[in-house]
């Protein structure tokens, strides 16, 4: 092997995906300076962050779900779900805190149904979530109809609107700063986020080594459906409003980072890192596209946009590079065969 | 050892198996739902009223009709609801940018137009390698997308469309709408297609073991293109025949149909994990649901209840399905412990 083509794959092994957002994301934040003078001020950053802590904690749980290589595409209903439980608690004189907990508690049991039919029947979680797609925003419209409630205490919408104080960050923000190094804790430093891999890497050998599926999966869903809910009632403070179908077709852009985050849906793969940086790029490319006045049309065909290319991309870099080693391979056996008629 | 296989069932046999079917199953339940809302509302059975149930069930059982093919061969189909929305809009303006145009000029136009769109998701997925839910997901919202940039707040009237094109969808031939009749013709072409012919039957072989159809010589990926290809087209023609039905059509035409479309094939028998179902079945699940529906507003129960229920139809169908085959499997391993 030449010193040229070493060095090419020691560049090729640096090169992992995390890098290439990070290096994209650097692109996005300049070019989106140079673009419009008002993009690198604390305001529009506070805006940008605050615009995707929903998509952002939908993607979280939603990671370690397609990492297992199942998928819960129910993520954006438990949300519309809890947003319109929470109206409806509220409207019905029911104290906050209790009304946000009832709709956390409402929100795990949604996943808890999930993680049921997925494990304890054997379903593909595709055909569960699409069911419960339908399902849980059915009960949304079942519980608020075509009303909307807006009238929630100015305290808690506060919370929703306001920033850490002397920061742009927004305060709901800081949830997602704390879920975040969780979900990166649990999933890179304990044994339950090997046990993930595990599942999704090959869920045969996972059970012989042990890793009760089952109930992992389960916790999973339930996480996903927790903090779906959680996502639900900060769009309901953040918005004040409380209608049945708020967050309709979330579940696109979470799955959508999700996926350009690195995290393939054969299973076994991602890094929180990688979904944390998708989720920044998608959120930067979003709040460049609004400042130029791009229409939302164009926002949705992006964001589709980015979902198959962020699959398509490596899956052609690999079957080309696959390509380049089999003509390498053929012409050394050419060169080979050649050496040895020629003695 | 001749006994090892079960003779075809022929004669009484046949209709044992018919009667244990999904589609008997079906039949009997859209039978009994059909009688309960007669009963407690007699106008349910008037011409006017099934004429309507069998326009409203239309689109989707034609939509169900491409669905089965990719569910069978254990891929999911997300975007025809954005292709049934370019489609219709296309349509409604080829009418008005060239007056004059014939009507079955416009049908092979949508037709083709959703072929085409069909050919992407194709592409991406065998060529591309991406799986069938990302890029049906994507180009749902790609195509949905380009379809709101198009349109641009625009909107095709009833008056922008030539009456005989618009008879399509309300006019009738032996008590049955054209509508439906279209239906029924490709009902008949696809059970038989799929049932008879080669072609059809490796749409199952590769839903049953895709590693088994490679094996077999079966060219898995142009089969599976043309699956996606034929779904689109399918969808294409609902476009033009969802302008025919509603006359007007705006960018949000027929968002959010594919639910339905998947439930209702999933509910018909054609199962998630591929390989298992028949088109009569699936727009039998089509017709149930579409009969659960009118019931709900015949008995006055709120329309927000529909898409709660469609959902909670959708997993019981599954559980049922999953519970079904854990059957087989269990009777089939006593029948080999006996060999």
């Amino acid at each position: 092997m030449s010193q040229d083509q070493k060095s090419t794959r020691r560049l090729a092994s640096r090169l992992n995906w995390e890098t290439i957002l990070a290096v994209l994301l650097v692109i996005a934040i300049a070019g989106g300076g140079f673009l419009n003078q008002d993009f690198l001020t604390p305001e529009n950053w506070s805006n940008l962050l605050a615009n995707f802590i929903e998509i952002a904690l939908l993607a979280l749980p939603l990671s370690l779900i397609v990492i297992t290589k199942e998928i819960d595409l129910s993520v954006a209903s438990i949300l519309g779900l809890s947003s319109s439980l929470l109206g409806l608690l509220w409207e019905s004189k029911v104290s906050m805190p209790l009304g946000i907990l009832v709709c956390l508690l409402v929100g795990a049991a949604a996943g808890a149904l999930n993680g049921f039919l997925v494990v304890g029947f054997g379903l593909p979680s595709l055909a569960v979530t699409i069911g419960t797609l339908a399902l849980f925003r059915g009960f949304a419209y079942v519980l608020l109809g075509d009303k909307a409630i807006a009238d929630f205490p100015a305290e808690y919408t506060g919370f929703g609107i306001g920033t850490i104080p002397n920061t742009f960050i927004p305060s709901p923000f800081a949830l997602f700063i704390i879920l975040a190094i969780v979900f990166w804790l649990i999933l890179h430093h304990t044994t339950v986020g090997r046990r993930i891999y595990a599942v999704g890497g090959n869920q045969t050998a996972a059970l012989f080594s042990g890793v009760n599926i089952g109930r992992l999966k389960i916790l999973l869903f339930i996480a996903s459906g927790a903090i779906s809910a959680l996502a639900g009632i900060i769009y309901t403070l953040r918005f004040s409003s409380s209608r049945a179908d708020n967050g309709t077709g979330f579940e696109l852009s979470a799955i959508a980072a999700v996926i350009l985050g690195g995290v393939t849906v054969q299973g076994g793969r991602g890094t929180i890192t990688g979904v944390v940086l998708s989720l920044l790029l998608i959120g930067i490319l979003n709040n460049v596209l609004t400042l130029a006045d791009v229409a939302n049309e164009i926002l949705r065909i992006v964001t589709g946009s980015l979902l198959i290319v962020s699959v398509l991309l490596p899956n052609l870099i690999a079957s080309t590079s696959e390509r380049w080693r089999v003509r390498q391979r053929l012409k050394e056996i050419e060169k080979i065969e050649a050496v040895s008629a020629a003695k | 050892m001749t006994k090892e296989f079960e003779s075809p069932p022929n004669g009484p046999g046949r209709l044992k198996a018919f009667m244990r079917s999904r589609e008997a199953s079906l039949f009997l339940l859209i039978a009994v739902l059909t009688l309960i809302t007669t009963v407690l509302n007699p106008r349910f059975l008037s011409p006017q009223s099934l004429k309507d149930l069998m326009l409203n069930v239309s689109i989707i059982a034609l939509l169900v009709l491409g669905q089965t093919i990719i569910i069978l061969m254990r891929q999911i189909d997300l975007s025809i609801s954005s292709i049934v929305g370019i489609t219709a809009f296309l349509s409604g303006t080829l009418f008005i940018s060239h007056p004059g145009i014939p009507s079955i000029v416009v049908v092979l136009g949508a037709t083709l137009a959703g072929l085409i769109l069909g050919g992407i998701n194709a592409a991406l997925i065998t060529w591309g390698k991406i799986p069938a839910l990302i890029t049906t997901l994507g180009t749902l919202y790609i195509f949905r997308g380009a379809n709101y940039a198009w349109v641009h707040g625009r909107q095709i009237n009833a008056v922008n469309v030539p009456g005989s094109f618009l008879a399509i969808g309300t006019a009738t031939l032996a008590g049955i709408p054209i509508l439906t009749w279209i239906v029924l013709i490709l009902l008949a072409v696809f059970a038989i297609g799929l049932r008879q012919y080669g072609a059809g039957r490796e749409y199952y072989a590769i839903g049953s073991n895709p590693n088994a159809a490679v094996l077999a010589g079966i060219n898995v990926s142009w089969r599976m293109a043309t699956g996606f290809m034929i779904s689109g087209a399918i969808a294409g023609l609902a476009g033009v025949l969802w302008l025919a039905r509603f006359g007007t059509v705006d960018a949000t035409a027929a968002e959010g149909i594919e639910l339905g479309v998947i439930t209702s094939t999933v509910v018909g028998g054609v199962a998630i994990t591929g390989g298992v179902g028949t088109v009569v079945g699936a727009v039998l699940g089509a017709l149930l649901l579409s009969v659960f529906s009118s019931t709900l507003v015949f008995l006055r129960v709120p329309s927000f209840w529909q898409q709660a229920f469609q959902g909670a139809m959708l997993l019981l169908a599954i559980a049922v399905d999953a519970y079904l085959a854990y059957r087989h499997a269990l009777r089939s391993r006593v029948k080999w412990s006996h060999v």
